[in-house]
């Protein structure tokens, strides 16, 4: 879903807002509640550190120049394998990916291609780390791959109701 | 450092920035939830039911905002309460998969008609995606 700006920090005030409503009718509550949820802080900040890492260095890597560039050479099945590799590796707010794919638009690449590397850019590379600390390997592999054929089966749709869009 | 890993860094780090007060009000909030819901109420929510459940589950995802950092952690915590695999995909999937606050940019940029078909058939795939996901890894 969306990256938020000021949303995130008066969602946090509210929070914090609630915290202190609780703790004038039961104080005792607060620190079970802040206990736990520092449990989950400490399991999460340390890989917060290495998904910034692994961003940096895929933001560093990959640019909607470079992917469009390959896209838009690209035809028949290496079309698809540029639409899912471009979404799985494309990184940042999906926003900045618009343009680029409306540029593609208006170079004849289908509705099919277009809706195939969005559905790809929910696959967070980069966030395995913090996935695998709740979910197994077997679990995020085979979520990977079924998502990665919905892709291509939406792709698939698009191309058949192009017209109609 | 060459000036297009400082650009590099401050992206990855405007990113995870801009998605820290949303995972710390929600990682509050399950402290809070911990304390005073009692867990018997989320099979209340969830049914169990294989259909019902990631229906709920992609809803719940689609409406949500927040980086998917947050809906992995949520999701994760989520299913320690007891709340089914299934349900838990579906929420995680739709997170990242439906853009319900995107969709005016969407619909800008790439067409009204697109925009709102992708979702739809976004959210209709993340049950689709839950359902085959959870019958896999139980064969």
């Amino acid at each position: 879903m969306g990256e938020q700006s000021y949303s995130g920090i008066y969602f946090l005030l509210s929070v914090l807002a609630l915290y202190t409503l609780v703790g004038i009718f039961r104080i005792e509550s607060i620190l079970p509640s802040l206990m736990f949820s520092f449990s989950i802080f400490k399991n999460v900040i340390p890989v917060l550190v290495l998904i910034f890492a692994l961003m940096a260095a895929m933001d560093y890597y990959v640019s909607p120049k470079s992917i469009s560039k390959h896209i838009g050479k690209s035809s028949g099945y290496k079309k698809w394998v540029f639409a899912i590799l471009g979404g799985i590796i494309s990184t940042g707010p999906i926003y900045m990916w618009y343009p680029m794919l409306k540029e593609l638009k208006k170079q004849g690449v289908g509705y099919g291609f277009i809706a195939t590397f969005i559905y790809n850019r929910a696959i967070k590379l980069p966030l395995l780390p913090i996935m695998l600390l709740y979910f197994n390997v077997q679990f995020i592999a085979v979520l990977t791959l079924v998502m990665i054929i919905a892709s291509l089966i939406i792709g698939l749709i698009f191309e058949k109701i192009e017209d109609k869009l | 450092m060459d000036k297009k890993l400082k650009e590099s860094i401050a992206n990855a780090a405007r990113s995870i920035g801009n998605s820290l007060p949303v995972l710390t009000g929600v990682i509050l909030l399950i402290g809070l939830i911990e304390t005073f819901v009692p867990k018997s109420i989320y099979p209340t929510l969830f049914s169990n039911n294989v259909l019902l459940d990631p229906i709920i589950g992609s809803g719940l995802g689609s409406i949500l905002i927040g980086n998917p950092v947050t809906s992995y952690v949520l999701g994760g915590e989520l299913l320690l309460q007891g709340v089914s695999l299934v349900a838990v995909t579906a929420f995680i999937v739709s997170w990242v998969t439906v853009g319900l606050i995107q969709l005016p940019a969407e619909a800008t940029l790439l067409g009204k008609k697109f925009a709102v078909a992708r979702n739809i058939l976004s959210f209709i795939f993340s049950i689709i995606v839950a359902i085959t996901t959870v019958f896999i890894i139980s064969l």
